[in-house]
């Protein structure tokens, strides 16, 4: 085991200070992880925008990051816990399985891509792509979403406070996306939706969990896929 | 992949560090391209002298005597500091034409960096560490400057393939991407008497610029001429003799990253380049929309 005794700030978090302690270090002490281990709290400080901060831990711990990440942080999240206190970059939550991700500022491209569960806060504005791919993630966005967000789209739900960029929802499967402001655009097969009872619930659970609080389901438009591309069809053959 | 970035300063206190403050922000990104680096510094400009960056495989042969050479032909003053494989001509602004011709013609296996009044320009197969050290890059002073680590997908690892490509007086360009229809650009560009030394994708975006800029357009209208000649993937930050420029292409994929506070106005292509920049912290940080121009000029 690395030397992290030293770095121990109290008993309860266990602290990497990744100016002292390299990245690999800190991803094999969370892999190292056993079932009902008691260091259930960790806190990662000195992130500077490095790449794949927390990746893949699969214990329900939580981890505190004391500033901005690079690419794919807690890219595979398997149950734990994982706030930025700071911004992240491209890829944050790829791939997520269970647990939480909460990103205090903003997220760069492809945040959440193909992810297939837990839940994705984003507490300033997406970029591009948000939730390309989704497979089953809850995604909620304080502010804004950039162009061509949950292109493809298969499962899962995407809540946007604020307004989402161009092609949204392009070529979506599945999913549900919920947006309070404007959309510039609707991707191909993306539609504007009724938004019944179990969607304002639904709606209304995802909020809660995401700790948005002054904000009704009511002010959201749902869009989804108007599912005309699911088959080949014969009268549209001139168009591939 | 290749890792750019940019510094433009606001505040004349910090002109002093810019070379080293560049050179960091470049060295953090070597990882997105080990194959060649190169950085342009803008300096203090006299109004009384050009400086033209030259570069020799063989510096210890073609840059002897150079000196005394090339003011005979011109009949005018010239001076070189040699750095490395580099070294920078200075002589009178009118006579920048001339040595083009007398470099030539004197030593043929020399390569014209770039040229101007500010812009110094070195380049060279290697990465940002080598390269920033090999020229004393930390040491060099100046109000803006761009740098490139390049990824090589488009054309040869030489050192005219490394960027900053530079076309025109002060002007020089790095890009990020690959654009697609350079070689027809590049038709349009020879068509209208432009001159190409590589068959580099990024090389044309610089002459577009150029050739935009040389019929009346600023910075930022050629850089929104580039959102609908060029064709491709792109983010491209710019620098002229007084301005910084920085645009990406409507698709967006390749990442980019700016801050500004009351000092300085930074690029890199990812966050981790700027970590180390005064008042990080406190700056105003975003990724620059797509298909949207950004320029600051002094």
């Amino acid at each position: 085991m690395p030397a992290t005794s030293k770095a121990m700030r109290d008993s309860h978090a266990r602290v990497f200070d990744l100016d002292i302690l390299s990245l690999r270090e800190l991803n094999q002490a969370l892999h190292n992880l056993a079932p009902g281990s008691n260091e259930t709290a960790w806190e990662v400080l000195n992130p500077k925008g490095n790449h794949s901060v927390a990746v893949g831990v699969d214990q329900p711990v939580s981890i505190d990051v004391r500033g901005s990440v690079g690419y794919y942080c807690g890219g595979m999240n398997s149950g734990s816990t994982i706030t930025v206190h700071g911004s992240a970059g491209p890829g944050v939550g790829e791939n997520m399985m269970a647990g939480s991700i909460v990103i205090k500022g903003d997220a760069s491209q492809y945040a959440g891509a193909t992810g297939k569960g837990g839940l994705l806060v984003i507490e300033g504005n997406a970029s591009s792509r948000c939730g390309i791919s989704m497979k089953g993630i809850d995604i909620v966005v304080h502010g804004n979403i950039g162009h061509m967000s949950a292109f493809m789209a298969q499962s899962g739900n995407l809540v946007v406070l604020g307004d989402a960029g161009d092609a949204l929802g392009d070529s979506i499967y599945e999913a549900r996306l919920f947006v309070r402001g404007k959309v510039d655009s609707l991707g191909a097969d993306c539609i504007a939706k009724e938004m019944r009872p179990e969607h304002l619930e639904l709606l209304q659970g995802l909020l809660d969990r995401a700790g948005v609080t002054g904000v009704k389901p009511s002010e959201f438009k749902r869009y989804g896929s108007a599912r005309t591309l699911y088959n080949f069809n014969i009268d549209n053959a001139d168009a591939y | 992949m290749c890792g750019i970035v940019g510094l433009f300063l606001k505040d004349k206190a910090l002109e002093p560090k810019l070379g080293a403050m560049l050179s960091e922000m470049l060295v953090s990104l070597s990882d997105r391209g080990p194959d060649s680096a190169g950085i342009a510094i803008y300096g203090a400009t006299s109004g009384n002298e050009a400086k033209i960056t030259i570069q020799s495989p063989k510096p210890e042969r073609d840059f002897r005597g150079l000196d005394a050479e090339l003011a005979r032909a011109l009949g005018a003053p010239v001076s070189i500091a040699v750095k490395s494989t580099h070294a920078v001509v200075r002589t009178a602004p009118d006579k920048v034409d001339a040595a083009r011709e007398a470099l030539q013609s004197l030593r043929p296996d020399i390569r014209i960096m770039g040229a101007g009044e500010a812009v110094e320009i070195y380049k060279e197969v290697g990465l940002p560490e080598a390269v920033v050290d090999r020229f004393d890059v930390r040491k060099m002073t100046g109000t803006h400057g761009i740098g490139h680590t390049r990824m090589a997908t488009e054309s040869a690892v030489t050192t005219m393939g490394a960027h900053p490509f530079s076309t025109g007086a002060d002007q020089c360009l790095v890009h990020n991407g690959s654009l697609s229809n350079h070689n027809n650009v590049r038709r349009e560009l020879v068509r209208e008497g432009m001159k190409f030394e590589t068959e580099n994708d990024t090389e044309v975006a610089a002459a577009y610029l150029s050739s935009q800029m040389a019929h009346g357009k600023n910075l930022g209208e050629a850089l929104k001429g580039t959102l609908s000649d060029l064709d491709g993937f792109f983010t491209f930050v710019v620098g002229t003799k007084n301005g910084f420029g920085v645009v990406r292409d409507p698709i967006a994929c390749k990442p980019a990253v700016m801050a500004e506070t009351d000092q300085y106005v930074a690029f890199g292509s990812e966050y981790r380049a700027l970590t180390k920049l005064p008042g990080i912290d406190n700056a105003r940080v975003w990724e620059p929309e797509p298909a949207t121009v950004y320029f600051w000029e002094h």
